[in-house]
């Protein structure tokens, strides 16, 4: 295999921080690519700073080196300098590892965590000298394969994917990597003919094939998705994987050489979540709770950090407060971290419910310097609340800022949605007085008391309750903001920030969009829409556009709410969730009628655990203390929360 | 309470990597191998460490040193080694001395510094006679920006020694000493006030100097023979 490196070098002193090229991570793997092996390269379609903490590829990344018929390398999006001039000296996209070109591997594995990086998928194929579009493709270029939160509507990418791997993939990756090397092996070849390896790899559970379906049309209509080949299932359902405790990864997390996002150890510490908001997708698709073993959790913290030299270790989950008997896992570590001796180690919890409990935990953990304390209220009413089934009280979130003001903090965050089903004007003054009085109660503690209001537009995601409201409008997303920018601009100690509408809306066009969308998204990238989650980077003139040009138009995919009765593009992908409990979730909603988490209540039947013959492993049945209903998350330091 | 102070080198692919990314790769090292490090006071302790001047991304060498503040023994002898292992391959741990009692910073003690620098763009015969023509210069001024202020400063008390060694395969050596503290002078000034012609290539930082007793004498005397490793990319 070749080495970029030399050719690479002299550019470096040329570009920014051009340490997130050179690899040299701790914990990264020397086994190179080699012809006598599957070759991955698992590919984070951003920046190194945001790619390389992603745990997702790294559990892979780790599984895939330590297989003896596999090896794998990473690659990330270059930055804007670095790609004007690999495009200059005809430098192909490279992995970090072994500087091999992206087109000398079996496959390309991308994460796709968000959909305003598709641009960016479609320039790292074509940067890594692969045709972008799957039917160009020839036996022996790279398979492109994805995976992540985004592929539960593949759509969109259908034209330029081979292969979409669904729900967790610790075991997939094994088992595609498994099929290559036995189509090779049956076939005598080092590149088997593409169709048949697409083929044999669709037949593995949980890997979609988009290029064997046909898609029907009616206008803007889809009328239906069939499978062309007996190969391919009617329904993909995704992969769950039954126990954490079997996958106790990534065994060696990435060091690397130069500051990244969440520069810290992370130890997952369960999966899946039964909270059951209404808007948030990554609750409804990861589901059932799977809770490693608490002693899984805490040999993993401490040889984690015992190899890393890390001082801070993240245990995250979607809602790691309601990690059974989280309190004694908590006290255990800190213990542990106390008799290790000298070096003083902090532990944070992305994401801990918003009640006095919560704080509690977080003043227990965070001994260094209180600066700031994020809480998700994501609605100001409790109506709304009740509409997205976040059923916290405003005296538990009043409780959370009581107890954050009085030991300590001093910088409250509040996290809201706009733009959810049925809100009203009332319901974003809630907001503000929301913020109004937990201002006042941070001024009984301290005169630099600060509350910051952070507000994202609601994006509607496939597999949650949402899938078929109707976006609010760019112009009507511009108008909530302005009011409530109003309503907080004279309350003393409250400052208000806000996500661009524009990149709502276009992130909602390609969350739910068809087939067709390709063609948008193709355009956009042709005229140089890359690093498009980057507002500085983000271009709406592009996107609308392409948008006209493909003769579609947002009313018909964002705007508009779709019908019970109607085809979605994503219907014959499967999350395990059933369609009607979704639907009636959606009436629910509309109803202001909420639903317990079924963890500590009886089954509802969504789907996730009876269809796949699992269940939740939690290791106590009863729920977590502190807390009314306990579904706000707060959030240490500065981590922002995803937005759902 | 002890300190010691310790050399190392930074070579290949992590010269790239930043001075404050390299500070925080020896804080992890330091706690990898448990060393008994003195820490601050307060909400945020931090490891008391302190490193000398700067070293510009980039550019290689084979003296830099750090500081550590110790509050228990450490093993001296087995040091290097250790630590080596525990940093990125191009980062290597040359030796370590105890530190006197009130010892002066690195910053503070260091003056100059030799450098192996690599131009393209002139031939050596061309720049031979673009370097003793500033050699034999009275003044040479330079403009800087600083905040948004340009300021113009003559820099030729800061050249203490420039020589060309001779061609390379892109370009041309040039060995030169260059002040760090009143008058300073860095690597790339240097080439840009040579002509506007010329392109860094190669930098590496061959010596740190201080004087001692009216001596110059390095923190930690380097090895003295050759190279101290092989390039590491």
């Amino acid at each position: 295999m070749t080495s970029l490196w030399s050719q690479l070098e002299p550019l470096l002193p040329r570009v920014q921080k051009p340490a997130r090229y050179i690899g040299s991570e701790d914990g990264a793997h020397a086994k190179a690519p080699d012809d006598a092996l599957v070759n991955w390269c698992f590919v984070y379609p951003d920046t190194y700073e945001v790619g390389l903490p992603n745990q997702g590829l790294q559990i892979l990344y780790g599984i895939v080196n330590e297989r003896s018929d596999g090896s794998a390398d990473r690659a990330y999006a270059p930055w804007v300098d670095l790609e004007a001039l690999m495009r200059e000296h005809k430098i192909p996209l490279f992995s970090v590892e072994h500087h091999t070109p992206g087109h000398e591997f079996d496959l390309l594995g991308f994460n796709l965590s968000a959909e305003l990086t598709y641009t960016n998928l479609l320039n790292c194929i074509d940067l890594a000298g692969v045709p972008i579009h799957q039917s160009q493709r020839a036996d022996t270029d790279a398979l492109i394969v994805v995976g992540g939160h985004c592929t539960y509507n593949p759509e969109p990418l259908a034209d330029f994917v081979d292969l979409v791997v669904l729900g967790d993939g610790e075991e997939v990756v094994g088992e595609i990597t498994e099929a290559i090397a036995a189509e090779r092996a049956r076939s005598g070849l080092r590149h088997p003919p593409r169709d048949d390896l697409i083929r044999k790899l669709a037949a593995i559970e949980g890997v979609y094939a988009p290029s064997m379906y046909e898609v029907v049309y009616d206008g803007l209509e889809t009328v239906s998705v069939t499978p062309t080949d007996s190969a391919a299932p009617e329904l993909v359902e995704k992969r769950t994987v039954a126990d954490l405790a079997d996958w106790p990864y990534p065994r060696a997390q990435l060091v690397p050489v130069t500051e990244v996002v969440h520069d810290r150890l992370n130890v997952e510490v369960f999966r899946g979540c039964t909270r059951g908001c209404r808007f948030c997708q990554a609750g409804m698709i990861t589901r059932p709770v799977r809770e490693r073993p608490a002693e899984q959790v805490r040999s993993m913290v401490s040889s984690g950090l015992a190899r890393t030299g890390y001082d801070e270790v993240s245990l995250t989950s979607l809602s790691t407060a309601d990690f059974s008997d989280i309190s004694s896992v908590v006290s255990t570590l800190m213990n542990d971290s106390e008799s290790q001796g000298g070096t003083p180690v902090s532990i944070s919890l992305p994401s801990l419910r918003v009640d006095a409990f919560g704080v509690g935990i977080a003043a227990e953990l965070q001994r260094g310097k209180r600066s700031g304390l994020t809480f998700a209220p994501e609605a100001g009413t409790w109506r709304m609340r009740q509409v997205i089934n976040k059923l916290i009280s405003e005296q538990d979130l009043y409780d959370a800022v009581e107890a954050a003001f009085s030991q300590g903090w001093q910088r409250v965050k509040l996290y809201f949605l706009i733009g959810l089903p049925s809100e009203t004007d009332e319901d974003l003054q809630g907001i503000a007085d929301m913020a109004r009085q937990c201002a006042e109660i941070g001024r009984r503690h301290t005169k630099r008391a600060s509350i910051t209001v952070s507000v994202g537009g609601f994006v509607p995601k496939p597999f949650t309750p949402f899938q078929w409201f109707g976006q609010n409008t760019m112009d009507e997303l511009k108008r909530k903001v302005y009011l409530l920018r109003d309503a907080t601009r004279r309350t003393r100690g409250v400052t208000m920030k806000w996500h661009d509408p524009k990149a709502t809306v276009v992130e909602g066009l390609v969350s739910r969009g068809d087939r067709r969308l390709g063609a948008v998204i193709e355009q956009v990238w042709r005229n140089g829409g890359t690093f498009q989650e980057w507002s500085d980077q983000f271009n709406m003139d592009l996107w609308v556009d392409a948008v006209t040009d493909a003769g579609m138009d947002f009313d018909h995919m964002v705007y508009r709410h779709r019908t019970e009765d109607e085809l979605l593009p994503w219907d014959h992908i499967s999350a395990g969730l059933h369609k009607d409990f979704l639907w009636q979730e959606w009436r629910d909603a509309l109803a202001e009628v909420g639903l317990p988490d079924c963890r500590w209540t009886p089954c509802y039947d969504c789907g996730a655990c009876t269809g796949y013959g699992i269940e939740h492993v939690v290791a106590s049945a009863e729920p977590p203390a502190g807390g009314s209903q306990g579904t706000v998350l707060v959030q240490l330091g500065e981590t922002r929360v995803a937005a759902p | 309470m002890t300190s010691i102070r310790i050399r190392f080198s930074k070579e290949g692919k992590v010269r790239f990597v930043s001075h404050r990314d390299v500070a925080r790769l020896f804080e992890r090292a330091i706690r990898k191998l448990r060393f008994p490090v003195a820490y601050s006071e307060g909400f945020s302790p931090r490891p008391k460490v302190s490193f000398g001047l700067a070293l510009s991304v980039g550019h290689e060498s084979d003296a830099e040193y750090l500081d550590v503040r110790l509050d228990g023994p450490v093993d001296l002898e087995v040091l290097p080694a250790q630590m080596t292992a525990a940093l990125p391959v191009g980062i290597t741990v040359h030796g370590v001395e105890p530190l006197d009692a009130g010892a002066p910073s690195l910053q503070q003690a260091v003056v100059c510094c030799d450098w192996q620098i690599e131009v393209i763009g002139l031939s050596a015969a061309e720049l031979t006679s673009v370097v003793s023509d500033v050699i034999a210069a009275p003044e040479v001024q330079i403009e800087r920006e600083r905040k948004g202020k340009s300021t113009v400063a003559d820099v030729r008390p800061a050249i203490l020694h420039l020589e060309v060694v001779g061609p390379t395969d892109d370009g041309v050596q040039l060995a030169a000493t260059l002040a760090t503290d009143l008058v300073s002078l860095r690597p790339n000034e240097l080439v840009g006030l040579l002509s506007p012609d010329l392109v860094e290539g190669r930098v590496r930082r061959t010596h740190q100097w201080m004087i001692v007793d009216g001596a110059r004498c390095e923190p930690i005397p380097g090895l003295s023979t050759g190279p101290l490793l092989e390039r590491a990319s």
